[in-house]
């Protein structure tokens, strides 16, 4: 069986070091902080905090205190707060160890496309672009496939890029893979799924 | 020097002019600066640029001022929920110059110190860079991005004293300090002015230099998404 989302939220946790400060996007990534265990980890969000807390009880939601998805959240002991400018000083200076993200496509070079569809409402990239460039590690979660059944890996995105040779390591319900300079290396396959059901379910060349 | 104006019409007195570049504080709704905006879409102020992270929603921050067709252009990160916003960008009225959020801020925070431009890693091999020089250093590619130098900035702290040093309430913080840097004038609206020395020296988030005119008020914050948990879950 593929994992679903909370399986591919578990295993994307197990990137996760002792120590280390991370950024978690939005969608499938959230989730992965459900799954960090005893593991020391301090969230970022990039609109200026680190630590991040769980969701408020009922009542308690404070509008001074929201994360980069705009959800009102909670402080924790540890939590510092600070401006955006130095929020994405320390992203673009690589202070922030990994960040989890979600993707549209992603080629086996390691160029990201998650931020627009041409001809589709265009939102704007937010911090994405930032977080790419910036982190010491970027793991993307998401699906293989598209829910036309069309491989999201690609030899080269189609959609305007969020950033050029930025993924490390690609978890999806299939399994798990490295962006590496010969291509991309299979890493671990989900229970039940044959290499050759990932390679088949893979535009991209894996090596 | 007599910083504190008795409301936001009278602090915005002789700056606002149509055409001119505002940089606005806030990141969604949280730490806007609501009465200030409300009182340049009173002033009826046209064909701004305003560079704000975000647009507002249609009826709440940034957003009436694009309900009342007072904006020209929007440099932010991201516009996602508003709207009125798409709807006038589609139709060709509403000029968007996307910037990644961290070189927004940092556009900012140059701007304010002096810095007419920098060199960032942040969208190199995207549509962000093309016409941006590109130069290498230590074998890695970046692009030139340009520091922002408004005529005004509109900004949201939690306190202020008569002098105007800051302090910023949790994630509220967020673009309002880069956003104060950058403004030929700083217009601050707060929760509360104290006498000096009533806040820590050691605490001021932003000192009273670049904060130029101060008014207190009432603040609707809106939340923009509700997100809670049940105590059972604890």
């Amino acid at each position: 069986m593929p994992w679903d989302r909370n399986q591919m939220a578990e295993r994307a946790a197990q990137e996760l070091e002792d120590g280390m400060y991370v950024n978690l996007g939005i969608g499938i990534p959230t989730l992965v902080a459900n799954y960090v265990g005893d593991k020391d980890i301090t969230l970022q969000s990039e609109n200026g905090m680190l630590g991040m807390g769980p969701f408020p009880y009922e009542g308690e939601e404070d509008p001074d205190l929201i994360n980069a998805g705009k959800q009102t959240i909670t402080e924790l002991r540890r939590t510092s707060y600070f401006d955006s400018a130095t929020s994405f000083g320390m992203i673009r200076g690589g202070k922030i160890a990994a960040a989890i993200l979600g993707a549209m496509e992603v080629s086996e070079k390691g160029d990201l496309a998650n931020w627009m569809i041409p001809g589709k409402l265009v939102k704007g990239m937010g911090g994405a672009m930032d977080l790419v460039a910036g982190v010491g590690r970027v793991v993307v979660v998401m699906d293989h496939t598209n829910k036309h059944g069309v491989s999201k890996i690609l030899k080269e995105c189609t959609l305007p890029l969020t950033g050029k040779a930025v993924v490390d390591r690609i978890i999806t319900n299939l399994g798990v893979l490295d962006v590496t300079h010969k291509g991309l290396h299979i890493v671990e396959l989900a229970p039940g799924v044959s290499r050759e059901e990932m390679i088949a379910a893979t535009e991209a060349t894996i090596v | 020097m007599k910083k504190v104006y008795a409301n936001a019409a009278e602090a915005l007195d002789g700056v606002l002019f149509d055409g001119m570049l505002i940089a606005a504080g806030g990141f969604g709704l949280c730490g806007i600066p609501e009465l200030l905006i409300a009182a340049i879409r009173d002033a009826g102020t046209k064909n701004l640029t305003i560079a704000s992270n975000n647009a507002g929603v249609d009826d709440f921050g940034l957003g009436v001022l694009l309900q009342t067709k007072q904006v020209k252009k929007m440099m932010s990160s991201y516009v996602g929920e508003n709207a009125e916003f798409m709807r006038q960008y589609l139709s060709g009225e509403l000029e968007l110059e996307f910037n990644p959020q961290g070189t927004l801020a940092e556009r900012m925070r140059a701007g304010g110190s002096g810095i007419p431009g920098f060199y960032t890693k942040t969208g190199v091999g995207t549509v962000i860079a093309e016409g941006k020089e590109h130069k290498d250093f230590n074998g890695e590619t970046y692009i030139l991005e340009e520091g922002i130098f408004a005529d005004l900035a509109i900004v949201k702290a939690w306190k202020a004293d008569t002098t105007g040093n800051l302090i910023f309430r949790k994630t509220a913080r967020n673009f309002n300090p880069p956003a104060a840097m950058c403004g030929k004038v700083c217009v601050v609206e707060v929760e509360e002015i104290v006498e000096p020395g009533e806040l820590d020296p050691d605490h001021i988030h932003l000192p009273g230099v670049y904060v130029h005119r101060i008014v207190q008020g009432e603040h609707e914050k809106r939340i923009e998404q509700r997100t809670t948990r049940k105590k059972e879950d604890a």
